[in-house]
């Protein structure tokens, strides 16, 4: 009976994810719970700072800096339409402290990062060095995981900033360096339309949001990746997937109640 | 089954028999559907989490292929239950990790990655990792699996040597007959998940019981039957009889 089974398959999958988002928010709750470690040992923390921010940054800056170069060359194509070529500054810095700055960032993140967190914690538990950490009487939530979160967490809005403050200095470049608008209307144009509060503040708030669910879904699914090859692969695959969809989504989410009526 | 403290007891058994389940049971990653696991006196189930955890800072686990921390240098990884458990200032720990390594015969690697150590030699610093602590219950999960006949050798006095110097009790999950007939005092037969046989090396080797001599003797068909059970051989192949 193939409807039957497509009925089967369906429930199997829906149980399935309802298992796993069950398992995923216990994950997440007990990565709260045993985060005191990563604060009171924080040299731990920083030592996953270092190859989960410091490494990102190089595609990091290097991105930020071509969308601001592309922003800078669009924007002044539009602009000119309409003879407001002043106002380049702001379109540059607006867009990238609102948006591009902690989407491109976070999706960045998600990929360098993000897959090296879930191949990490994947290869650990297949190596069973996540099994010799229990039966060393040390919890590796408490060790491996919380330190990894919390230093995914820091990272995200700072790399978020630099990417924006690459982006204006690339459109700065375009713009003023090689078009010629005029270097006093950016800036200007610049400091009186970003808001600290309204725009860099809501930027920062999203890449902490981005930065908490790019790191859970990274080392969840690494955590929880069966210990083979295909396993570790499909876990990699998956964290960039699901990363890049919740970035999205929750943007969505934000940008509504952030920005909405403006 | 009974494990007499200062013994080395060995655990045998073909493929899927069970071993490493009672291993986990042992370590208390597992809970039994019936009966119980007493260490040191008490019941390993019915401890709270923590209660688990104070257990097993008595025991050492050495894994099948050493679960170093490849993140960390053969030092640190040594040093590792010392600095989550103690607070040793880092001079004694030092000389701590110095002994321990100088007793697997690797007090030269302690600058090296996990990565640069040969299996034979990581299988060493893992042992000397598991002996950190002084364990009371030492458990070894096939410790002899892909290492040289050199390695063999010096894994196996390793385990008899420092279970004698610490006082402890190994328990060794193996395959490996001739080698753990060698080291141990005791040995037990598991197969479908229950003693078969047991004894002490000599009477092992002098047991007539159909399954050790299958065993001890590596032959190919006996109790433990060569093919897997299937359906009938001439249905597969199609031939009508």
């Amino acid at each position: 009976m193939p409807i039957l089974k497509s009925f089967r398959l369906v429930g199997h999958r829906t149980v399935n994810a309802v298992w796993r988002l069950g398992y995923a928010s216990r994950f997440f709750m007990m990565t709260m719970f045993y985060s005191g470690p990563s604060f009171r040992r924080f040299h731990l923390t920083i030592k996953e700072m270092f190859s989960s921010g410091v490494m990102s940054l190089i595609i990091i800056l290097v991105a930020g800096m071509f969308v601001g170069m592309v922003l800078g060359l669009q924007g002044y194509e539009t602009l000119k339409r309409y003879g407001s070529e002043s106002a380049l500054g702001s379109l540059v810095a607006l867009s990238l402290v609102r948006e591009l700055g902690p989407v491109l960032a976070a999706l960045l993140f998600a990929s360098r990062a993000g897959s090296a967190m879930t191949a990490e914690i994947g290869l650990m538990k297949a190596t069973e060095q996540i099994a010799a950490m229990e039966m060393m009487a040390v919890n590796p939530i408490a060790r491996v995981i919380a330190p990894r979160f919390w230093a995914g967490v820091l990272s995200m809005p700072l790399l978020a900033s630099l990417f924006s403050a690459m982006g204006v200095f690339g459109g700065y470049v375009v713009g003023v360096v090689l078009i010629g608008v005029d270097e006093g209307s950016f800036w200007s144009q610049m400091q009186d339309s970003v808001d600290f509060n309204h725009d860099i503040l809501n930027g920062l708030i999203k890449s902490l949001v981005f930065g908490v669910a790019v790191t859970v879904i990274a080392l969840f699914e690494g955590y929880d990746a069966p210990p083979t090859a295909e396993g570790v692969s499909g876990a990699t695959t998956r964290t960039v997937v699901e990363s890049s969809l919740a970035i999205l989504i929750l943007d969505f989410i934000l940008t509504a109640f952030m920005f909405r009526g403006d | 089954m009974t494990l007499p403290k200062g013994k080395v007891i060995a655990i045998m058994g073909g493929s899927g028999c069970g071993k490493t389940t009672l291993f986990r049971l042992i370590g208390g990653a597992l809970k039994p559907d019936k009966g119980y696991v007493k260490v040191d006196g008490q019941d390993i189930h019915g401890l709270s989490q923590q209660g688990l955890y104070d257990m097993r800072r008595k025991m050492g686990v050495l894994f099948q292929f050493g679960a170093l921390f490849t993140d960390m240098s053969v030092f640190d990884n040594v040093a590792f239950q010392m600095r989550e458990h103690t607070d040793l200032p880092e001079d004694i720990i030092h000389d701590l990790v110095m002994m321990k390594l100088h007793a697997v015969g690797l007090r030269g690697t302690h600058n090296l990655m996990p990565a640069e150590l040969s299996g034979g030699m990581a299988r060493r610093v893992a042992l000397a990792r598991t002996v950190a602590l002084d364990p009371m219950l030492i458990l070894y999960d096939e410790p002899f699996a892909g290492l040289d006949p050199i390695s063999l050798t010096v894994v196996g006095e390793l385990i008899r040597r420092l279970n004698d110097a610490l006082g402890a009790t190994s328990v060794i999950v193996t395959h490996d007959v001739q080698e753990s007939l060698k080291i141990v005092d005791y040995i037990y037969f598991i197969s479908d998940g229950v003693i078969v046989a047991e004894g002490t090396p000599d009477e092992i080797r002098a047991s007539d019981k159909l399954f050790v001599h299958q065993f001890v003797h590596g032959e190919m068909d006996g109790p433990v039957p060569f093919h897997y059970p299937g359906s009938d051989y001439k249905l597969d192949l199609g031939v009508n009889a």
